[in-house]
């Protein structure tokens, strides 16, 4: 097929959108960032003024002081439970509830969301309520040596809830897009049924997977609300990084809470990158409470 | 009629295991525990409850939360609006970093934000400073909760509505050019109404997560009875002091209005779907 040839005297006709005439494009766009310079950049710009705003040797001894590495080791260890605890179930319920059909399935569904309605000050409280010292259950617990509130099960578990949704509600819409035709071949041709879940479906959940592990692993780190009912503050034991931050603050020790919370927010930094990268290479818009 | 049982069968091995296991997990980290708040408060009785959760103490802190939540998740609604607008329709310069730096509230660490704020808006702060000499005092008041709020509730509405604009035909705001409406009338009669109910979702969870919300605000509220209380401090200061009760029937409340934002969330997704096919 020839190409097409374009005269000189008549440039080729570009279908004209209709848009917004250029001044009121300019004045929106300059809204936007005046929104985004009070809310996003201004914030970002004072944690990094404020952290090194007694120089390098200081910030470096504020991360590398022994509480804040406890704390440090405590978040980290938080992440490596409630990650892969919340990917099992999260994989587990994806496939009950795209791979079958059955009654109370939207049911299900929402209660699967409901540690999002939930405010994570009574996130905490519930486990407080449930085995704290002062209630049957976690006295009977403690007099067989087990202590779970103020110490670090009760952090885990409190995160655990909180982050709970994460990884499930990422993948139920991507299987049930999937459907299950690759599964039920596989069956046919006499696939079992590990083999089905780990040459058919794992590969092509994985992205999914990776990108809700993300963001539940990002959720773990920072966490307060939740943590800081349970956790009992005690420093070098029970303190993840933001609870750190916020026991500096309150000392007034602000230069030091705001090198800790930098931590975070390259942290944070982090995720918004991964999560963009990931959206546009698989061109999804996906939404996440 | 067993609930979560299957309907019909499915040649797909595992339903037994994984169903067991997705409902005993659930029971356990959450359907139980959050059952508790219900059984503590239960043996308070009625009269002790009412006293309670109608003390003077506790009724400024709902109102506290619910006023500050509302006025921010409808700042956001401008805001949110205005954001997804530009990053769809517009190019302009720094657009992929705005779009990936909107997410920021959600993954940057609540107390973090938190600490921000109460540092920016403190009368020696970047913005305290400007704000001084016109008498304006933003830290300990119900304003810098709302700013804190905002920045919480912002990234809800912006992802509820950028899918539904970027997928909305401009063939429609055409018709409307070429039947003569000003792009103002093609705003407010064609794309606000379309907008509408995803709008109308994006704020709701704002409203929803604003309510409950605490890391992020206690910093900047000063935390002042009567005044700057919100209601998850007051869960938090009753625990403080072992009433256990009382933090459960303050915490019962919030849960159920929690919960009937979710109710009506569902509600209005399901008017959306409706709207959407017809």
């Amino acid at each position: 097929m020839p190409e097409p040839e374009i005269s000189q005297d008549h440039p080729p006709v570009v279908k004209k959108r209709i848009s917004d005439p250029r001044s009121i494009q300019i004045l929106l766009i300059g809204l936007t960032y005046l929104f985004f310079i009070g809310f996003i950049f201004l914030p970002l710009g004072l944690v990094f003024s404020q952290a090194f705003g007694k120089g390098w040797s200081f910030y470096l001894e504020a991360i590398r002081e022994p509480y804040a590495i406890e704390a440090v080791k405590l978040t980290l260890l938080t992440v490596a439970i409630v990650v892969p605890v919340n990917a099992v179930f999260g994989v587990t319920a994806a496939w009950a509830i795209t791979k079958f059909n059955f009654r109370g399935k939207s049911t299900l569904k929402s209660l699967l969301d409901l540690p999002f309605a939930v405010s994570p000050v009574i996130a905490g409280l519930i486990f407080v309520l449930l085995v704290g010292s002062r209630t049957p259950f976690g006295s009977w617990l403690g007099e067989h040596g087990i202590k779970i509130i103020f110490s670090t099960p009760g952090i885990i578990i409190a995160t655990i809830f909180v982050t709970f949704p994460f990884i499930a509600r990422e993948l139920i819409p991507l299987m049930e897009a999937q459907g299950r035709d690759e599964e039920e071949a596989a069956l046919t041709l006499g696939a079992k049924g590990w083999q089905i879940f780990s040459k058919i479906t794992l590969p092509n959940i994985r992205w999914g997977l990776l990108y809700g592990m993300i963001l539940c692993g990002a959720r773990s780190i920072g966490e307060f609300g939740a943590v800081s009912v349970v956790s009992g503050h005690i420093r070098g034991q029970t303190n993840t990084i933001p609870l750190h931050v916020e026991i500096l603050y309150s000392e007034y020790n602000f230069t030091a809470s705001f090198a800790v919370a930098s931590l975070l927010v390259f942290l944070a930094l982090l995720t918004v990158v991964i999560k963009s990268g990931m959206e546009k290479h698989f061109q999804k818009n996906s939404f996440h409470l | 009629m067993a609930l979560f049982q299957r309907k019909r069968r499915n040649i797909l091995p595992g339903f037994g295991l994984s169903m067991g296991y997705t409902v005993f997990y659930l029971s356990a980290i959450v359907i139980v525990p959050l059952s508790m708040v219900f059984f503590n408060t239960i043996p308070m009785g009625w009269e002790p409850f009412v006293h309670s959760v109608t003390a003077p103490r506790v009724l400024a802190s709902y109102k506290l939360s619910f006023s500050t939540a509302f006025f921010a998740a409808l700042f956001d609604a401008f805001a949110g609006l205005l954001t997804a607008w530009v990053l769809v329709r517009y190019r302009f310069p720094g657009k992929q970093f705005l779009d990936a730096l909107v997410d920021l509230p959600f993954a940057l660490p609540t107390a973090v934000a938190g600490i921000c704020f109460a540092t920016l808006y403190s009368p020696i702060g970047w913005l305290g400073q400007l704000l001084a000499p016109l008498n304006l005092q933003i830290i300990n008041t119900p304003t810098g909760i709302i700013i804190a709020l905002i920045f919480i509730g912002f990234p809800f509405v912006v992802r509820t509505i950028q899918p539904v604009l970027e997928e909305m035909e401009q063939e429609i705001e055409e018709a409307a050019h070429c039947l003569g409406a000003t792009r103002w009338q093609t705003f407010t009669k064609i794309l606000l109404p379309h907008l509408f109910p995803a709008l109308l979702t994006g704020v709701t969870l704002a409203f929803a997560r604003g309510i409950g919300e605490y890391g992020s605000v206690i910093f900047i509220a000063g935390n002042l009875p009567m005044k700057t209380e919100i209601a998850p401090l007051m869960i938090m200061s009753k625990l403080d002091q072992f009433d256990y009760a009382g933090a459960s029937a303050v915490a019962l409340v919030l849960l159920c209005i929690s919960f009937s934002m979710l109710l009506l969330l569902n509600a209005v997704q399901e008017w959306q779907q409706k709207e959407y096919r017809s």
